[in-house]
């Protein structure tokens, strides 16, 4: 069961007048895996995630829910969606809420008020229930949202910048959660411009810009891809003579950073150290961050800057 | 069943407020005192007016009867003396008649120093033609008395209405059409404002979404329509409820304080004549002959719920797409909303001429169009509308409201996750003929 698909996307395709929003993207989710959707503001993200939820329709493509055609009586119940923008009714009591939104995924009323409970104690929420949700911070209601995405145990679970207004601490709980959930087999959409956050949590990604997929694959897969055979040696002491067969980036004292142009190259500079008896200390790749392979994938478009910018 | 959860919370936290309490319980307060208290207003306002009259003719010295607002006294000082303290505003108005002619027409004088109002000239005219009248008929040897007699009206019409030869009941008729004609406007024009800010706030605080990931965009838009619309319903059952127990409380009293006939006639007369007020008029009509015959007041209570439904569910859902359409700022919301408010608006003016004239060819049309139709035409229908009329308006409000609905929802459907931009009418258009 580890290895089949929960969410299977089809040469999805969606426009807004002359605008393409989302143009032909594919792809394909493992249960219990976490999958981060990638993308600089207005890439198409927002639409895609609503078209998975059915909020949208798509104008072709297909959704395949467990290797059913989506179908939105029988799929939205499974489906725990977080959007960017969310909001909450000011109004109404912490506790009320939850409720209320429990329902309309389905949820009993006893069921929902078990759960509900459950899930308040968890996130250490329970002195909140009769509070309003006027009356609560912004990270606060942000706990509250959460809740209210999981409470009726989607199996497939859409967070959209879930982290965006939280604090450190509270960004930690809500990470620890989403790695739990993984674990006990909850399918997780992670949709985000913040690439530090995809790198910790993500086992599959994909990058879209201007409505097309332009990546796909494991983070570390996408890093090897994309790695430009730089390395850095170390040593002990100074370094007397650099080697002149290989394109030295940087000359340090004691270090070295270099760009190998044939695989045996990384070899052939450690022999040239080793046979000046100068100690290795320590030999690393850099493998490129995924904010840079984005950077440089995106970064000719005009969308680009909005991207750097967070 | 989903929008059954959304109709709970619509109807909870709407009859929850105290606002929803306060407005109950105070709308037909400031119902009655919009009625009765005009009228009195109008009347207890109009400080009193001292008319000093130079009689040279003798005929109206000390006859012309003194009002609460008018104060007659005489006065045989030079007319130019008069005019000036009239100037140096001693008193409102100077009546000067020279001596004259009985049996010739005369035109007096009134000097002033501001227009009088028709009031007073009217009671003015009335009194002194019947001083004059009686005069003339002491003159010409009639007995007073026996005059008196003979003038007093003998004959009344009543107006008997169709086959079943009903008795029209026209005073308390236009009162009841008048009544449930204006609490429909309100009803409609308040509800439906509910239901297109609650639009509004849900889409700008954005919890749209995250409920539209749960049901449908016409489940939500359905669910809060008919969750304000029991709203509504319950603060009319409420009313009627606080009128049956006045009622109950009320009318034995009434019966055992039974007006004589020419006591209750005086009163009506009194109200008549109290200006334009007719309304409150008409009110103290129906409640001085105590007749509430000719107007089957349950029947009534019927057609003003189906038409409430009716038209509260028509204007509704297009409240409902306008609140989807706005972003952020209310400009546009206003600019949407007048659209909507205007044939509201003009409903309510045909609905006063149609309650002069029942049967005009606009009252009649004003009925039978849905967007007019529910106000126009429970003015209508407690002077008895052809059934043939309440056939068709009942379809094509139907029709209507079905219609509305679906436009309306094909609105909101796409106008409610709809940030940022401004909406043109022309994309509204656009997304009105997209197929699903």
């Amino acid at each position: 069961m580890q290895d089949s698909i929960l969410l299977s996307v089809k040469n999805l395709k969606k426009s807004y007048g002359n605008h393409k929003a989302v143009d032909d993207i594919s792809f394909d989710i493992k249960k219990g895996t976490i999958f981060g959707l990638l993308g600089p503001n207005g890439a198409g993200k927002s639409t895609l995630l609503r078209m998975v939820t059915g909020i949208f329709h798509q104008d072709s493509g297909e959704i395949l829910m467990d290797g059913k055609p989506f179908d939105g009586l029988q799929h939205t119940d499974l489906i725990g969606y977080m959007p960017e923008e969310r909001g909450l009714y000011k109004k109404m009591k912490v506790g009320e809420h939850i409720l209320y939104l429990a329902k309309l995924k389905g949820l009993k009323g006893e069921v929902a008020t078990q759960r509900a409970k459950y899930w308040v104690e968890r996130l250490q929420m329970g002195s909140w229930w009769n509070k309003k949700v006027e009356d609560l911070s912004k990270g606060m209601s942000q706990k509250l949202q959460f809740v209210a995405t999981v409470i009726h145990d989607p199996k497939l679970l859409i967070l959209d910048e879930p982290f965006s207004g939280l604090d450190p601490v509270n960004a930690n709980v809500i990470k620890e959660e989403i790695f739990r959930l993984a674990k006990e087999g909850t399918t997780i959409i992670f949709s985000t411009h913040r690439m530090e956050q995809v790198e910790e949590i993500c086992d599959q990604i994909i990058l879209v810009n201007l409505g097309k997929k332009l990546l796909d694959g494991s983070v570390e897969q996408v890093k090897q891809n994309f790695k430009e055979h730089i390395f850095t040696v170390a040593t002990n002491d100074t370094i007397a003579q650099y080697p002149d067969f290989v394109e030295i980036l940087e000359k340090n004292p004691k270090s070295i950073r270099f760009k190998a142009t044939e695989t045996d190259m990384p070899n052939k500079v450690l022999g040239h150290l080793i046979a000046q008896s100068n100690p290795i200390q320590s030999f690393q790749e850099h493998l490129p961050s995924l904010n840079d392979i984005f950077i440089r994938l995106v970064g000719t478009s005009p969308t680009a800057r909005p991207f750097e910018a967070n | 069943m989903k929008t059954a959860i959304i109709i709970k919370r619509e109807y909870l936290s709407r009859v929850k407020k105290r606002s929803f309490i306060i407005t109950t319980l105070l709308l037909p307060i400031l119902f009655i005192v919009f009625l009765f208290g005009t009228s009195y207003l109008a009347a207890k306002s109009t400080r009193e007016k001292k008319v000093v009259v130079k009689d040279e003719s003798g005929y109206f010295i000390n006859k012309l009867k003194s009002s609460k607002t008018v104060l007659y006294s005489y006065s045989q000082e030079p007319i130019e003396g008069l005019k000036e303290r009239l100037y140096n505003d001693s008193f409102t108005a100077l009546i000067y008649i020279p001596a004259f002619n009985l049996d010739q027409k005369q035109k007096f004088q009134i000097y002033s120093n501001e227009n009088l109002g028709t009031e007073v000239e009217n009671n003015l005219n009335d009194q002194a033609n019947n001083i004059v009248r009686g005069e003339r008929i002491r003159i010409a040897g009639i007995d007073e008395q026996k005059y008196k007699d003979a003038s007093t009206d003998m004959v009344t019409f009543d107006n008997i209405v169709g086959k079943e030869q009903k008795k029209g009941n026209t005073n308390l008729a236009s009162i009841v059409g008048m009544a449930s004609g204006f609490l429909l406007y309100l009803f409609m024009l308040l509800y439906g404002a509910s239901v297109m800010t609650s639009v509004m706030e849900e889409k700008t605080n954005r919890i749209a979404e995250i409920i539209i990931s749960s049901v449908k965009p016409f489940q939500l838009m359905m669910g809060k329509i008919v969750g304000v619309a029991m709203v509504g319903l319950t603060q009319v059952a409420i009313w009627v409820a606080f009128i049956a127990i006045l009622a109950m409380v009320a009318m034995p009293l009434l019966s055992n304080m039974q007006m004589d006939p020419e006591q209750a006639r005086a009163i009506s007369e009194q109200a008549m004549a109290g200006g334009d007020a007719g309304f409150a008029g008409k009110i103290a009509t129906v409640m001085a002959t105590g007749t509430l015959e000719g107007v089957n007041l349950l029947s009534v209570f019927g057609w003003f719920v189906f038409f409430f439904l009716g038209g509260y569910f028509l204007y509704a859902a297009l409240f409902a797409a306008v609140g989807s359409l706005v972003n952020e700022g209310q400009q546009d919301a206003q600019q949407f909303s007048t659209i909507i408010t205007l044939p509201i608006i003009f409903s309510f003016v045909i609905m006063t001429t149609a309650i002069k004239d029942p049967n005009s060819g606009l009252a009649v049309f004003g009925s039978i169009f849905p967007l007019t139709s529910p106000i126009v035409m429970m003015a209508r229908i407690p002077f008895d509308v052809p059934a043939s009329q309440l056939i068709i308006s009942v379809v094509c409000l139907i029709a209507g409201f079905v219609l509305t609905t679906l436009l309306a929802a094909k609105i909101y459907r796409t106008g409610i996750l709809m940030y940022g931009k401004k909406i043109t009418m022309k994309e509204v258009g656009k997304w009105l003929f997209r197929k699903s």
